[in-house]
């Protein structure tokens, strides 16, 4: 047997010396992982055991001037399935496809998915979640979050706007202030193991959701209501295309009603709001329908104004002198500018008149005559300085700009015809903001709807405030516009908006669509009261009327009539 | 004998044996603590893992005394006995081997299951210490080295054919033993550069072998790092003084099979970096022992058999460590005394009684030796 050697000894000890040192190379590997990069890899884990679920805050309502509710809440139940929690799947499907009236594959595709969570539905009648509930099926969990709801369904539609799968604004004034109304959704934190098994005894945190402000409007659901019958049965008697008719308060801005019949219902905005047969229809064709359905035609389209737009002219006249009250004009039915000849709407002329007749009769040679005198610079200073060339500013999307002719290319036939309302367009918003702003003593008003944000407590009222342009035109020509306005409708084209005991003001227009040649018109009349201090003014188009298409006969007696009722509901007198 | 003046009977080491001790003991927490939520996940039985390892460690621990008490010398004659036994059973379970986890490396016989691979690395040690200890020429020249590492080719072969981690564990095995019975040391530095190269092309040569060094650089980016980055997860969000014991996360299913070669991880996340550090202190006092017993070993073999289960203890601890820490790329090794694993307890235990043999029996005249 052998013995030891030194040298065996030696080298025993250097192997072991070589193990420790190696070790203590690890100890050092340990101490560089575990404590200084222990707070990144904690996180990462962190991460990993944690499963965020949000709770959705709840959406701030829409009230209107009065307080009425206008959009509100209320409890509805998404329907999840746990993969690792599922012990009967057969029943959980069968159960899930006849209660929630969905299609048997889909539902099996997502039971079947190894996922922690799946969402099957969302959106569902708390009664329907009720019932899910009942079955204590295991697996299959009922959330309860909010869903938007509108009281009025189709009540000023396009104004409002309505909320998607996950609450966000789409279109309307949910998506202007979705800021406001969203809130901040809250969060539930549990861990879990890593088949998505939360753990009982680590339990959860939670950050509670905070709900979203509520938002008063200056639209007033009764005024909406009123209007909109009324534009429905205008639209139904003279089986127009479309209404679309705009109350507002011409000192301030803020809008009573805007509406667009037809409108559509907000509790089920994926519904065409027409009979059109969508079968065979592409997903896009669809989707197109939709759109249009959504459009605010008061400020997302434009149109030619057509004689309402004589306000303007008439403005700009009176404010640059080139034209006083007691000018006298004469109409042999039609005017020569440059080579062209441009027609009066009345052919056989209306013969010799002062200015204010002009007005009553709206007379198209009196008003290219002013655009005339005006000039091309002058017409478009002014037509810059009534804020005509910009946005509004209304506090919804999608706002149409003002299509006009460049400045170098505009001639005296183009200039004759703008100072009668033609060969270029604006929205209806535009008009009625710019006409509020010349009668109103010459402040440039921001039209609107948000009034105040209101905190869900009732802790907080914010004002919201809007710009104010003062000046555009003096008080003087403004005043003067007024007692014209008040003319045509006391004596003139716009007789049929008289109301017995109230001044009113107002133009009519009768405007024919591109191509002239398809005959269709336009009747629209802006007409406010009172006349001498205007409180509430009223803008009416009627899109393609069948029969008579005068706006003096179609759309002021629709002012009318909305007048007749929404001044004594204003408390304005006479 | 020149010894004989100073002979002092000794007894049996007992700081290896506490050491040992401490260790069974703490890994059968551990393993408690890590495969409890498997074992209740899978066979609904919290202690399904635990009661396995535990008889194995009661068979172990017997074992251990039984091998303590006999002498060490018997053990070295029956070694190439052994040698060959352990090649027919490495051959065995290429043939007939049960399939667990994807790897042919269990024997069925009847309720329990064996691994020849773990009888295999006792063996080897055996098998040198007996090969060295009878070599009548001397062990300096380079034609010794190589015969040696020559025998050990079957073994390693065998093993390595469904098991390169263990194979490599033998071959560590075989370097150092040579190293510590040839005197010269600069033929290891050629042997080493020649390992290294050997390595490198051994690597080349299959590209799923630079994916892996390829995952243990950013272990992050590939779908096949997930479980070295698991591990790291366990590792650094344990911090300072860790979850608290049976607190760790990542052993609900994120590290796959916590209770197998991945449990230092979760070491490392229950007990934190001082729980770590003092296992690993502990395994150096292991090596330290081994290796005192082997410096006072009065004959060749005890001092070979001692070293060899050093170098096998070491190698395992420290390729286990550095594996779960990303230090090196990944490779299936298990923690000594402290992963899942009954063959490997019974056989580890086995030679820790051939380590307290050889220290019952230094500077004693042996039976053996009196002849």
């Amino acid at each position: 047997m052998k013995k030891n050697m030194t040298f065996h000894r030696k080298k025993v000890w250097l192997v072991f010396l070589l193990c420790a040192a190696m070790m203590l190379g690890l100890v050092g590997r340990l101490i560089w992982l575990m404590g200084f990069r222990s707070d990144y890899y904690y996180e990462k884990a962190q991460d990993l055991h944690e499963r965020e679920r949000d709770i959705k805050a709840a959406r701030g309502k829409i009230l209107d001037a009065a307080g009425k509710v206008l959009a509100d809440n209320k409890t509805v139940c998404t329907i999840s399935v746990i993969h690792s929690q599922i012990k009967n799947p057969e029943k959980v499907i069968s159960v899930l496809a006849k209660e929630l009236s969905m299609d048997e594959e889909d539902i099996r595709k997502r039971v079947e998915k190894v996922s922690s969570i799946e969402r099957i539905k969302t959106n569902v009648e708390k009664s329907v979640g009720d019932t899910i509930r009942n079955y204590g099926l295991e697996g299959v969990k009922v959330d309860e979050d909010y869903k938007r709801y509108y009281p009025y369904s189709t009540l000023a539609s396009k104004v409002l706007g309505f909320t998607g799968a996950d609450n966000q604004g789409i279109i309307g004034l949910e998506v202007k202030y979705e800021e406001v109304l969203k809130g901040t959704p809250g969060k539930i934190l549990t861990t879990t193991d890593a088949r998505g098994v939360e753990i009982d005894e680590i339990g959860e945190s939670r950050v509670d959701p905070v709900a979203g402000d509520d938002l008063q409007i200056s639209l007033d659901a009764n005024i909406q209501e009123f209007a909109q019958q009324a534009a429905k049965k205008v639209m139904e008697e003279k089986q127009a295309d479309r209404v679309s008719i705009l109350l507002l308060n011409p000192q301030n801005g803020e809008i009573y009603a805007c509406v667009n019949v037809p409108e559509f219902d907000l509790n089920h905005p994926f519904e065409l709001n027409t009979d059109v047969d969508t079968t065979g229809m592409s997903q896009e064709e669809k989707q197109d329908l939709l759109n249009q359905m959504w459009r605010n035609p008061c400020l997302n389209d434009t149109y030619e104004p057509g004689s309402t737009f004589k306000i303007i002219t008439m403005s700009a006249g009176l404010e640059e002198g080139v034209v006083s009250l007691d000018d006298r004009f004469y109409c042999p039915g039609y005017k020569v500018v440059d080579d062209r000849r441009i027609h009066c709407a009345n052919r056989n002329g209306h013969g010799s008149q002062n200015f204010v007749e002009g007005a009553e009769n709206s007379c198209n040679p009196v008003f290219i005559e002013v655009g005339l005198r005006l000039g091309v610079d002058n017409y478009y200073k002014y037509f810059q300085q009534f804020g005509l060339l910009k946005k509004t500013g209304i506090d919804l999307p999608g706002e149409a700009g003002t299509i006009m002719h460049k400045k170098e290319n505009m001639g005296n036939v183009e200039l004759a015809t703008v100072s009668f309302g033609q060969s270029f367009q604006i929205t209806p918003i535009q008009l009625a903001t710019t006409v509020s702003s010349l009668i109103n003593g010459g402040r440039r008003i921001t039209p609107h709807f948000g009034v105040t944000v209101l905190s869900p407590d009732g802790t907080y009222a914010k004002k919201l405030e809007y710009p104010v342009e003062e000046g555009i035109v003096s008080e003087k020509t403004s005043e003067t516009v007024r007692y014209i306005l008040e003319k045509v409708v006391s004596e003139g084209s716009g007789r049929n908006a008289k109301i017995e005991g109230y001044s009113i003001g107002g133009k009519t227009a009768t405007s024919q669509t591109l191509p002239r040649s398809a005959n269709r018109y336009i009747s629209s009349f802006i007409g406010f009261a009172p006349a001498e201090n205007p409180q509430i003014l009223g803008l009416c188009i009627i899109h393609d009327p069948q029969g008579v298409y005068y706006g003096g006969t179609v759309a002021a007696p629709v002012i009318r009539s909305i007048f007749e009722n929404v001044l004594p509901y204003l408390g304005i007198e006479g | 004998m020149a010894q004989e003046k100073n002979i002092k009977t000794w007894k049996t080491d007992m700081t290896l044996l506490a050491l040992v001790l401490l260790l069974v003991v703490f890994g059968l927490v551990m393993l408690f603590s890590t495969s409890e939520y498997n074992g209740r996940v899978r066979f609904h039985d919290s202690a399904y893992y635990f009661k396995k390892q535990l008889f194995a460690t009661a068979l172990g621990l017997l074992a251990m005394y039984v091998v303590s008490q006999m002498d060490y010398h018997f053990f070295v004659k029956l070694a190439p006995a052994a040698y060959l036994l352990a090649m027919v059973l490495s051959t065995a379970v290429l043939l007939f081997g049960q399939e667990i986890n994807g790897s042919k490396r269990w024997l069925n016989l009847g309720p329990l299951s064996f691994q020849p691979s773990e009888f295999a690395k006792a063996a080897v040690i055996l098998f040198l210490a007996w090969q060295i200890g009878r070599t009548k020429k001397s062990t300096t020249g380079f034609w010794f080295m190589c015969r040696t590492m020559l025998t050990l080719l079957p073994i390693v072969g065998l093993v390595g054919s469904n098991n390169l981690s263990t194979a490599i564990i033998i071959l560590g095995i075989g370097v150092i033993l040579i190293f510590i019975s040839n005197p010269k040391y600069a033929q290891f530095i050629g042997l080493g550069a020649a390992g290294i190269s050997f390595v490198a092309v051994f690597l080349a040569a299959e590209s799923y072998r630079l994916e892996r060094i390829a995952i243990w650089r950013n272990p992050e980016k590939y779908e096949k790092g997930f479980q070295t980055i698991q591990g790291l997860y366990a590792i650094g969000s344990g911090g300072l003084f860790g979850r608290g014991l049976g607190s760790s996360l990542q052993k609900l299913g994120f590290v796959p099979e916590a209770q197998n070669d991945m449990i230092f991880s979760i070491i490392c996340e229950e007990l934190g970096l001082v729980g770590a550090s003092v296992l690993i202190i502990i395994f150096g006092l292991l090596l330290w022992r081994l290796c005192v017993i082997a410096l006072h070993s009065r004959d060749l073999p005890g001092t070979l058999i001692c070293a060899g289960i050093m170098g096998h203890m070491a190698i395992q601890v420290i390729l286990n460590i550095a594996v779960v820490t990303n230090t090196i790329p990944n490779t299936g090794i298990t923690l000594p005394f402290i992963s899942y694993g009954g063959t490997s307890v019974v056989f580890l235990l086995g030679e820790m009684g051939l380590a307290l043999s050889v220290s019952n029996h230094n500077q004693q005249i042996s039976a053996y030796d009196r002849e």
